[in-house]
């Protein structure tokens, strides 16, 4: 049952990625990312992180993707991109090499360093807290090791997040300004 | 019955994560429409957080999950921003592709 989780999930996972990296339309690439972000999401569910899962799902592919279709119909960049052509002579080929280097750096580091998770309980030396153990309670142990040993983190967090949101503030006004929006040179031309 | 005994190990987690870190970087080098790009980097944050849990798992260790936590608090600040700035830029030089706005590239 575990196995068949895994694979289906892997499976949307897989084809969503593909999905958003080859869709001519960008609402296509957003959708194929929700596929992905639910994958994550059920693996997240197979691996104890059930707070993580409804996060993943509430935030990323409730607010982030619908936040990326506003900005896609807001920018009416919703065409057709040509794919066919390759602007830059040789892209496509260093890239798809970069990418097989850096796939093959990271499987080489998985057998180089390899052990057996599965025997292993460090768990017992962690100064944080344990994932499995008595009252395997996903939301409790998470919130005790995010208020206790990460509370300053967690309230750095807290500036991050106003500090973007002045960001977004001062960016949309500064776009509102834009000449494309010129209502006043408008108004005064029909005034002469 | 064979294919029932077999369990996804850790390994198993940690291909995956890669290979989803591995499109995402294909993407982003490959696309030219900044959104897209943009999509592509949730991609590769999304394998790395896959591979935090996975360890939190396999280490039984809580400090990988709330990590993971922290890194989805600041995706959310980064497509804020992100989508501030290429909603500005759009506005300026509409249908501008990641080749017209390489004023700044040193």
């Amino acid at each position: 049952m575990e196995l068949f989780v895994f694979v289906v999930a892997a499976a949307i996972i897989l084809c969503g990625a593909v999905g958003v990296i080859i869709s001519r339309n960008p609402v296509h690439s957003a959708l194929s990312l929700v596929a992905t972000l639910f994958g994550v999401a059920v693996l997240f569910v197979e691996q104890d992180a059930h707070f993580l899962a409804a996060v993943q799902v509430i935030v990323y592919a409730g607010a982030i993707v619908v936040l990326f279709l506003f900005v896609i119909m807001l920018l009416g960049v919703d065409q057709s991109e040509d794919l066919e052509t390759d602007p830059l002579a040789g892209q496509r080929p260093l890239a798809v090499a970069a990418a097989a280097g850096l796939l093959g750096l990271g499987l080489a580091t998985l057998i180089l360093t390899h052990r057996d998770f599965d025997d292993v309980a460090i768990g017992a030396q962690s100064a944080v807290g344990q994932v499995s153990g008595a009252g395997s309670d996903n939301v409790r142990k998470l919130g005790e090791a995010l208020f206790t040993n990460y509370l300053f983190a967690f309230e750095i967090t807290s500036v991050l997040l106003v500090i973007a949101v002045v960001a977004a503030v001062v960016l949309a006004r500064r776009a509102a300004e834009a000449p494309m929006f010129d209502h006043d040179a408008q108004t005064a031309e029909a005034d002469r | 019955m064979l294919l029932a005994a077999v369990q996804p190990t850790t390994t198993w987690y940690l291909v995956l994560g890669a290979l989803l870190f591995t499109i995402g970087a294909v993407g982003l080098m490959v696309r030219r429409n900044p959104l897209v790009m943009f999509m592509c980097v949730e991609l590769m944050l999304n394998a790395v957080n896959l591979t935090f849990v996975t360890f939190a798992k396999a280490l039984d260790d809580i400090g990988g999950q709330t990590i993971v936590f922290f890194v989805l608090v600041v995706a959310a600040a980064e497509v804020v921003v992100g989508l501030g700035i290429i909603v500005a830029l759009m506005r300026r030089r509409p249908g501008a592709t990641a080749d017209d706005i390489s004023v700044l590239k040193g």
